[in-house]
């Protein structure tokens, strides 16, 4: 029996485990304190003091780390705390750049949302000296702009703690304190990985994607450009976010639809991707295990993991497969395949991804990713850059009908689908791996023990009377745990996947942002995912090697998995990082 | 082994013995700044290899504290006090002098490594306001009009 606490709360009574804090006390008592700085599980410092209450003591008191006791008396809402709360906002106000209607998150900021609910009147209530600093936009993933920057360090905590990069901190002390790169370097040259988690976790625009829907508009309006969009698994469980629809729901059928109306002249789909990175993942697989190649095998979808494995587990560099990312695959086989089969000029077609991910920028920029001088992807934008799109289009989204992906790579599978959620990848390889090593049909074809949102999973499946014993994580601190349980021999797995995002692309650093609130009560990492899971259900292929148009490009094209052509257009390699560069 | 290796081997050592600690981060600094006299970047990324922090932790700790120097001091620190009485004598003033007779920004050094120019809190000598010091000399009742002079009398010590 769990020790329990009784408190009041605003003359609410409520009970809570020992060890509670009063903010979530609060929030179980139906009490809402609002916050700032706090990040549920990722960030409770006390640092910005917005959910201060009074107990009765000497002062207010930081409810997020403010631990209930038996007896306590709480209010959370007394005149001096709401002048408190409305002064806190103003000092913030006083050193941050106001220009909220022009700013990427307006309606979408903490920041802004507290300052029309606690109701400041005036942002210059604290008008005097101002920081000015330089915006760093030199990655081509993420923009930092400490001018709308709080200081409220969910972005650190995130950085170090979630993904164990920490390329961000806070440097100097009072006034001049910045969240900052050591030594004034810019992101790009610290071995920051372009997840894109620490924008999600930003309150305000200080933290964001580089916006590269001007390249897109551009090739959309060059009537010599045929331009070829293809969005992946994780965007459709997410884009209706955008536009008022509840979380958890896939809106495939009208994101189709909706990039149609863009003007886009083929509309492919990543999932198509997924599949044919089964094909080949799951024959690189079967290679290794039957040659004798490098073991555990690693997958390589994630770009932020690819680039976290380069610089911060170089020695694994041989275990990742050489398999290039779904997008990557479907844009070389458009400028190849499909090129072919239309009678277009390659040089002539523009191929734009929609991600759930930040990092596919970076990736997409990579030299080794082309071919004939032609880069596979040309432009990554993510879910948020395409939901800006459709509203500068005038699209109404939610009154869009359903239609389905352009043919010849707009096929998929529900193994495709999940690819978008932790363990998605894994469960689709085994359902394929299975039955190319058995020559048996599967009977069950869900593998419940690699879904779920936990940071590490393991399992074990007797295939062909050989148990093959595989892991599953996320973040790259989870990532960073289970490689060095490898490296010093304590586990031994035949095949990881490994996603660098919390519970996989559903929650990437592209997708929408959910504020603080939300994510104190909501796991959006298992509601998103569950889209995902409820679309593969109802599939009637569910497994890679079943998808017509796959077998179709591997008659047609390129031979079979792991051929002349598949090496040539579907596999890559990798490169060891520094830590920091110049 | 070279002066400068040996220093690095000092400081490798160091890491070596306060690896485990919990905190180990601020007396590994304080002994580097002891070894090298400041704390500059190969000093800091070897710190935050040795010890399994970030380059970010290292770098926001040696620079929230204002006693970590990032860059090598010069032979004369020049400090002025920049406290409530100081200031209201006038000793932004004789900053401002120290800082256009030096040519170099207040918290900088000069090239040729001979000086250092910084403010500080209230040394503690607030009858003497406004206060300078130069290593371990203490000007009182400066004006700015006493700034060249003493500098020069610097410039031409001897080594």
């Amino acid at each position: 029996m769990e020790n329990m606490i009784a408190l009041t709360i605003d003359g609410v009574s409520v009970e809570v485990p020992a060890g509670t804090t009063v903010l979530e006390a609060a929030r179980k008592a139906g009490i809402h304190i609002p916050t700032l700085c706090y990040l549920k599980d990722i960030n409770e410092i006390g640092a910005c003091r917005m959910c201060v209450v009074d107990t009765g003591a000497r002062s207010l008191q930081a409810s997020c780390v403010l631990p209930a006791t038996n007896g306590m008396v709480v209010k959370t809402n007394t005149p001096a705390i709401r002048k408190y709360r409305k002064t806190l906002l103003e000092l913030v106000l006083s050193d941050h750049d106001k220009k909220c209607l022009t700013c990427v998150r307006s309606q979408n900021c903490e920041l802004q949302r507290l300052c029309r609910e606690l109701g400041v009147k005036d942002g210059d209530a604290f008008k005097g000296v101002t920081n000015d600093y330089e915006v760093d936009d030199v990655s081509p993933a993420i923009v930092r702009d400490n001018n709308k920057c709080i200081l409220c360090r969910r972005c650190v905590a995130v950085c170090s703690k979630v993904q164990k990069v920490g390329v961000i901190g806070p440097v100097m002390r009072g006034f001049k304190t910045a969240i900052e790169s050591p030594w004034g370097l810019k992101l790009n040259n610290m071995a920051c990985i372009n997840c894109g988690q620490c924008i999600t976790a930003c309150p305000t625009g200080a933290l964001r994607e580089k916006d590269d829907t001007a390249k897109v508009w551009e090739a959309l309006a060059d009537p010599t450009k045929h331009v070829v969009v293809q969005p992946a698994p994780a965007v459709r469980a997410a884009l209706g976010e955008e536009f008022g629809i509840p979380m958890g729901t896939s809106v495939t059928g009208k994101m189709a639809t909706a990039l149609k109306r863009l003007g886009f002249d083929k509309v492919f789909d990543t999932d198509f991707g997924a599949d044919l990175t089964i094909m080949e993942e799951a024959n690189e697989l079967v290679e290794r295990l039957t040659e004798g190649g490098t073991l555990p095998m690693i997958t390589s979808c994630s770009p932020g993991w690819i680039k976290f494995c380069e610089t911060y587990y170089p020695d694994f560099i041989p275990n990742l497969s050489t398999c290039k990312s779904p997008h990557e695959m479907v844009g070389a086989m458009v400028k190849s395949y499909y090129a072919d089969k239309a009678e277009i000029d390659p040089h002539n077609i523009v191929t734009v991804s929609v991600m759930p991910c930040t990092a596919k920028k970076f990736e997409a920029a990579r030299p080794e990713l082309g071919h004939n001088g032609m880069a596979d992807v040309d432009i990554v934008i993510t879910t948020r850059e395409l939901a800006r799109m459709i509203k500068e289009a005038g699209i109404n989204f939610n009154a869009l009908p359903d239609s389905d992906f352009d043919s010849l790579m707009g096929e998929s599978t529900g193994a495709a689908v999940i690819f978008g959620a932790t363990g998605g990848v894994m469960e689709a390889a085994l359902r394929t791996a299975y039955e190319t090593i058995t020559g048996e049909t599967l009977a069950k074809v869900d593998f419940e023990a690699v879904r779920g949102t936990q940071g590490i999973k393991e399992a074990t499946i007797n295939i062909a009377g050989k148990d093959v014993t595989v892991a599953v994580c996320s973040s790259t601190s989870k990532a960073a745990e289970l490689l060095d349980s490898v490296k010093n021999g304590e586990k031994n797995y035949t095949f990881i996947e490994v996603m660098a995002c919390p519970g996989g692309c559903v929650n990437g650093g592209g997708q929408p942002i959910v504020d603080a609130d939300t994510r104190a009560t909501v796991d959006v990492r298992a509601v998103r995912a569950q889209a995902l899971y409820g679309e593969d259900a109802e599939k009637p292929l569910r497994k890679s090697h079943e998808n017509g148009e796959i077998k179709a490009i591997y008659a047609d094209y390129l031979g079979k998995p792991g051929g002349h052509r598949s090496h040539e257009l579907l596999h890559t390699h990798y490169t060891r990082r520094e830590k920091y560069t110049d | 082994m070279s002066e400068m290796e040996s220093k690095y081997a000092e400081l490798r050592q160091m890491i070596e013995a306060h690896k485990d600690w919990p905190g180990a981060l601020m007396p590994v600094l304080q002994g580097a700044q002891e070894i090298f006299g400041c704390v500059p970047e190969d000093v800091q990324k070897i710190i935050a290899e040795g010890l399994g922090v970030t380059l970010s932790e290292v770098y926001g700790v040696a620079t929230f504290y204002s006693q970590f120097s990032l860059q090598p001091k010069g032979k004369y620190v020049i400090s002025v006090c920049l406290g409530t009485a100081c200031y209201v004598k006038g000793s932004q003033s004789v900053l401002d002098k120290l800082s256009e007779v030096l040519e170099i920004p207040v918290g900088t050094t000069t090239k040729d490594g001979k000086f250092t120019l910084q403010a500080t809190r209230c040394l503690g000598a607030c009858g003497l306001a406004p206060v300078m010091t130069i290593n371990e000399d203490v000007y009182g009742r400066m004006t700015p009009d006493q700034v060249p002079e003493i500098i020069a009398k610097y410039q031409n010590k001897e080594a």
